[in-house]
């Protein structure tokens, strides 16, 4: 039980995707400028890297272990993620439209975000459980959809701020993600 | 001489990472030591050749509706290649690098390249732009990881500068957001042009899907 909270309290806040491992940079500077498509799109990350534990679970333990051709595993994971995503899309379109058409933007993007494919490799290297597997990509997603959530707010303020010419837009952005991962410091002592 | 422009034009015109903003997570997670920017680079560039070889080659064979799993799977193929090479005969930063060596794959660099100028252009242009891009992407890992080194650990490629006190901020996480930062608003400052506002969509592999559905703004 203890070990389960420990990965919850990493995935969100002391190992949080975006502002400690830095996967997921550029939907994170990309998409984060307005609230609702940082929902979006954190519920569309969350959604996949869930499945996706799911699927390369099984495919790693009871394909590649047996054959013993663990070295395919970035190819693998990377077919079943981009054949996933298809297979969203194209469920979602068909059975809830509604859904397909807010999230609907955000899966083709997911398919080259390098958190999905760096928590199923996370989720291997770390020899997890099959549960807590989905708990870590469970909360991963979460984290990554807090921290989206919370710099859309930092970022709507940013943009209206007055600063030095060369700073505008990207560079200015960056340097307010570098206080929000300063920030996020302050958690660092928590699962010890 | 056209060979030449195009190997020319990714090292500083068109970086990839200081100018089109690609290639994010690889520059700020693993350039905390020179030697690490540097290792990534060249590993991303070996991968970025072959790759845009292999596309250019292929670029009649693939079928449009399935080009974007096709190319991954190149590009993986290649990561696995350098992973096992690594492993093998360094494994001291193979250990380093870590889970970014299997990203190089999600790298939107090489995805991009392989999209915008491999699908279209033959063997020796597509060999020059992933030679200039993957040189252009290691020097700015060079540039971001000598800055984090020097300043967070007071060395350079190992070496102790001596009587230098450390800043250990420029190590951890918010470091590499803040060297960034100034690093891009000073090619802007030398460059003497309005610094970027978005992540383009220009260079982006999926900006072709994404546009379809009303874009990623």
């Amino acid at each position: 039980m203890k070990g389960i909270f420990g990965i919850i309290l990493a995935a969100m806040l002391t190992d949080n995707f975006v502002l400690s491992k830095f996967m997921g940079i550029c939907p994170f500077l990309g998409v984060s400028k307005k609230i609702n498509s940082s929902v979006g799109m954190g519920v569309a990350v969350t959604f996949v890297m869930t499945c996706a534990a799911i699927a390369t679970y099984p495919v790693y333990n009871f394909i590649l272990v047996p054959l013993n051709i663990t070295y395919l595993k970035t190819i693998a994971f990377i077919l079943i993620i981009a054949l996933f995503v298809q297979l969203v899309e194209i469920v979602l379109k068909k059975m809830i439209p509604p859904l397909y058409k807010s999230l609907g933007v955000y899966l083709p993007l997911i398919t080259t975000n390098c958190a999905v494919l760096g928590l199923t490799i996370l989720n291997i290297d770390n020899k997890y459980t099959f549960l807590e597997c989905i708990i870590n990509a469970l909360f991963s997603g979460l984290g990554f959809m807090m921290v989206l959530l919370i710099f859309s707010g930092v970022r709507s303020k940013v943009d209206e701020a007055d600063v030095p010419e060369t700073f505008k837009g990207v560079p200015s952005t960056l340097i307010a993600a570098a206080i929000l991962s300063l920030s996020f410091l302050g958690f660092s002592g928590l699962g010890k | 001489m056209s060979n030449f422009r195009e190997f020319t034009k990714g090292l500083i015109k068109e970086n990839p990472t200081l100018v089109g903003l690609l290639g994010m997570c690889p520059t700020l997670a693993i350039t905390t030591t020179a030697v690490n920017g540097i290792a990534m680079g060249l590993a991303t560039t070996f991968v970025l050749v072959c790759s845009n070889i292999v596309i250019s080659l292929l670029k009649n064979v693939i079928p449009k509706s399935v080009k974007l799993p096709c190319y991954i799977v190149i590009i993986a193929g290649f990561v696995t290649l350098i992973e096992m090479l690594m492993k093998g005969y360094l494994p001291g930063l193979y250990k380093s690098l870590g889970t970014f060596l299997s990203l190089i794959t999600v790298n939107c660099i090489i995805l991009g390249r392989a999209e915008i100028f491999a699908s279209k252009n033959k063997v020796i242009p597509s060999i020059c732009d992933g030679l200039g891009m993957g040189l252009g992407f290691t020097l700015s890992l060079f540039a971001m990881s000598s800055v984090r080194e020097i300043f967070g650990a007071g060395s350079w490629f190992g070496l102790k500068i001596p009587y230098f006190q450390t800043l250990t901020i420029f190590i951890l996480p918010a470091g590499g957001f803040f060297v960034l930062g100034c690093i891009i608003a000073l090619v802007n400052k030398l460059a003497k042009k309005k610094p970027p506002k978005n992540i383009g969509c220009s260079s982006c592999p999926n900006a072709e899907a994404c546009a379809d559905k009303g874009g990623c703004k």
